[in-house]
């Protein structure tokens, strides 16, 4: 904690007046804004080069091709700022979507596969979480298994995809939100944002969220001045696997069908997102925003792909390599600057 | 002043673990508005009997009266509810946060469930200037120094509850100048009414800040003082239980004033690296002992650091021996004689989980190379041998280190050096923390080594220390050499003080 070797801190002795940062951003803020300068870039350089980028529908669709990921990455933003993480996200996506897909095919009605699946995911991350807690088991373990037990039950229930014809799924699946000629979002973007606004608020506004703060800040500090840190570090993982059975079922919206093998890979990209959206990977620091702004990154990634159209998939991956390094060094040159 | 009643009346406290009695029949009692030092050696009983009054330990015997209510706390938590608060020698709050949300979270004022930022904000820079500290309360705790962050947990502290304030070492990190700023911020609540209860290691604090004291030793109540009544030399004598015999030794003075001459063991011409310390020129023979004197950050450590080849010199030339050498790394210097004993002794020094035995090996072994491990026969002599010379407690050398007192912490790892016999020992800070008889040993045996032609460069806040053990004194200021003093008639540590200060003061 006490690093005397730190370059020296601003006001030494006296009585310090309180530092002037007239004009520099406050430096919690550093990554968000360079990830969003990296969008901003991206944006241009898109419609610089191709023809059609500038189209609002463009944009829109990044939102409609994402909406799971974003909700997935979002539980994953409170897991990262207690300085945990969570492999299991990619596996509860899965297994959500086979299991509505059995479920509906085996004739329930979607009024109850609904809650039930999303009771599943929030069940398995609040056992996550108490292994987590309680047995002092170190968070990348306890979600690796996790991980394996709910890809390992997907496969069980079925190794095939299972298409979805339920009507209330296909509604949510084709109902387009219009605001003039072809220019349109999906359900799940309206789902997608109301999480993100609900999350800013939590972290912000309530107890529970400035916890999370705490917990990544300083966890032994947390406990010393009281706060609830059992039930907050719990409460992460549960929220992460609530937002994973939730993006489980947009994503079984998008596709339509329940598979075992969806979303492989798809907690290395929430991750990913979190941590280009400034997230610091050790915890304390971040927002929601630089996670919405790392999902737009990644998805306008992937759009520049499309449109470049000679390039092929694995470009996406190098890009997404290339940008987590520079921000993961970003990140220590921020740190170190502020500790 | 008239005595009003105590606020806090300990009485007949007893609490033992197995196989000891920390605290045996202690009395303690504590008025509003007073601050009173709990003294005593490491292992006199002062965390235990803290622990016990705020609850983290049970007691075996005894009450604990609290405005003349019995109590017995289930946790810090609960006392802090209570009235009693502890601030910590290591800061208790998140660095990640505003100062306002780490004198408020958990109790942040709401409505409707939801946090109301202006007013916390507010109600946390009144609560601060009545203490007198002009701080940002919106900006991030991790832009202050450690004694603003200090003084943000005091903050905390009090306004979550204002009866009994407890300071368990909360200057040991701090400067002078920082310590001085710490104690007017408890004058103030000294001045409101709160009775403060603290512990430190600078008998000088003791004596700048405390109206009362009292004493222990081995878990047993000596007596409580008036600080005005009772000598510094007498209170030593009343914690340690014997007379100054023992510091009597090295207590009169310099060494030989004379330094050893003929070829330094390391020279270094205009060594310095940008941004951690300015050029210097400094020469160190064999037997000589070089105090670095200087505030917290001038610079001493970035010296050190660089003649350990800890980090890289970007300028400059080193010399050992009188051959040209580049330190590229701790090895490296480790290869020519160099021993360097760090100041953080938790993070950079003892390995906590490790036996005694095994953090003493470990330099021996890295300078020898992993590939060649040491032989158990020659570790169980070698450590053998130093746990009886450095006086080690408990002589046990397979006990895990963690389990040590601060001060057998210190000799663990000074002993690690040792062991792999430097020609050149650099020792940054390593009486700090730890009691007045250990402190006494670990600077016996500086000089002793010294007086065996071992160089020695010792690193300390302390200018007694500097002084009593040093041929020579380098001050530092500003992370800058500003003055090499031979120690003789005409230094003292008002001189060393006025150099210190140089440039700040004119």
């Amino acid at each position: 904690m006490i690093d005397v070797k730190a370059p020296p801190l601003p006001p030494k002795g006296g009585v310090p007046a309180a530092r002037r940062r007239a004009y520099r951003p406050d430096r919690r803020h550093v990554p968000v804004l360079a990830t969003l300068a990296l969008l901003i870039l991206m944006y241009v350089l898109g419609v610089a080069n191709y023809d059609g980028f500038s189209d609002i529908q463009v944009l829109l669709n990044i939102g409609v091709d994402n909406a799971f990921l974003l909700v997935v990455a979002v539980g994953m933003t409170f897991v990262i700022l207690t300085g945990g993480i969570d492999l299991s996200v990619g596996a509860v996506v899965a297994l959500t979507t086979t299991v509505a897909a059995t479920l509906l095919h085996a004739g329930w009605p979607s009024a109850l596969v609904l809650p039930l699946v999303l009771l599943v995911g929030t069940t398995l991350g609040l056992g996550m979480g108490s292994v987590i807690h309680y047995f002092k088991v170190e968070p990348f373990i306890a979600t690796l298994a996790g991980m394996f037990l709910a890809r390992g039950i997907s496969l069980l229930i079925n190794r095939n995809s299972i298409p979805i014809t339920d009507g209330f799924w296909t509604f949510m699946a084709q109902r387009r939100i219009r605001f003039g000629p072809g220019i349109f979002i999906s359900t799940s973007v309206v789902v997608a944002l109301a999480v993100v606004l609900t999350a800013a608020l939590v972290l912000a506004y309530t107890r529970f969220g400035r916890t999370v703060y705490a917990i990544g800040g300083n966890a032994d500090s947390a406990l010393l001045m009281g706060l609830p840190v059992t039930r907050t570090r719990v409460g992460v993982y549960t929220i992460s696997g609530f937002c994973s059975s939730l993006g489980g079922v947009l994503l079984s919206y998008y596709m339509l069908s329940g598979y075992s093998l969806h979303a492989q890979g798809m907690e290395l990209d929430a991750i990913a997102a979190v941590v280009i959206g400034g997230t610091l990977l050790a915890g304390g620091s971040g927002y929601v925003l630089g996670t919405v702004l790392g999902v737009m990154v990644l998805g306008l990634i992937q759009t520049i792909l499309t449109f470049q159209g000679t390039l092929s998939t694995w470009w996406t991956k190098i890009v997404i390599g290339i940008l987590l390094f520079a921000f993961i060094v970003l990140q220590r040159l921020v740190t170190r600057k502020a500790r | 002043m008239a005595e009003p009643s105590p606020v806090l009346v300990m009485t007949g406290i007893r609490k033992t673990f197995p196989g000891v009695v920390a605290l045996d029949g202690v009395d303690f009692r504590l008025f509003p508005g007073e601050v009173h030092a709990l003294m005593g050696e490491n292992g006199a009983g002062k965390s235990t009997l803290i622990k016990v009054l705020t609850g983290v330990y049970g007691v075996d015997e005894g009450e604990v009266l609290l405005e003349g209510r019995p109590v017995r706390f289930a946790g810090p938590l609960q006392a802090q509810q209570a009235g009693v608060s502890t601030v910590y020698q290591e800061v208790n709050l998140c660095p990640n946060l505003s100062v306002a949300e780490n004198i408020f979270i958990g109790r942040e004022p709401r409505r409707a469930g939801l946090i109301r930022w202006a007013q916390m904000r507010r109600a946390a820079s009144a609560l601060l200037r009545r203490l007198g500290l002009e701080v940002d309360a919106s900006a991030p705790l991790s832009t202050y120094s450690l004694a603003i962050q200090q003084m943000v947990a005091i903050a905390r502290a009090v306004d979550v509850s204002a009866k009994v304030l407890v300071l368990d070492e909360p200057t040991s990190s701090l400067d002078a100048s920082e310590a001085a700023q710490l104690f007017t911020v408890v004058r103030r609540l000294q001045a409101d009414g709160v009775a403060v209860l603290f512990v430190t290691h600078f008998l000088d604090q003791v004596y700048e800040i405390a109206d009362r004291m009292t004493v222990l030793r081995n878990g047993r109540l000596i007596g409580e003082y008036r600080t005005a009544e009772l000598s510094q030399r007498d209170l030593v004598t009343t914690m340690i239980g014997r007379e100054l015999a023992d510091l009597a030794g090295i207590e009169p003075g310099r060494p030989d004033a004379q330094a050893p001459r003929g070829e330094p063991v390391m020279r270094a011409q205009a060594l310095g690296r940008d941004g951690a310390i300015a050029p210097f020129d400094l020469s160190i023979h064999p037997g000589e002992v070089i105090g670095l004197a200087g505030l917290l950050g001038s610079g001493r450590t970035e010296l050190a650091r660089l003649l350990f080849g800890a980090d890289r010199a970007d300028r400059g030339a080193l010399q050992v021996d009188g051959r040209r050498v580049h330190l590229r790394s701790p090895r490296s210097a480790m290869a020519r004689g160099v021993a360097f004993s760090s100041e953080n002794r938790r993070t950079e020094g003892v390995i906590g989980d490790l036996t005694v035995r095994e953090n003493i090996v470990l330099a021996l072994q890295a300078a020898r190379g992993w590939a060649r491990p040491v032989p158990r026969r020659t570790q169980d002599e070698l450590v053998g041998r130093y746990l009886t010379a450095l006086r080690i407690q408990p002589a046990d050398p397979e006990m895990p280190v963690r389990n040590l007192s601060g001060g057998n912490q210190q000799k663990v790892l000074l002993a690690r050096w040792l062991i792999t016999s430097p020609r050149l020992l650099i020792v940054d800070e390593p009486t700090r923390g730890i009691d007045v008889g250990a402190k006494a040993e670990i600077q016996r045996l500086v000089a002793e080594l010294s007086g065996g032609g071992m160089a020695v460069i010792y690193i300390s806040a302390e200018l007694e220390e500097v002084l009593r053990l040093s041929h020579k004194i380098e001050v530092l200021r500003d992370r800058k050499l500003v003055a090499e003093l031979d120690n003789d008639a005409t230094v003292n540590a008002d001189r060393i003080m006025q150099t210190i200060a140089g440039g700040a003061a004119s």
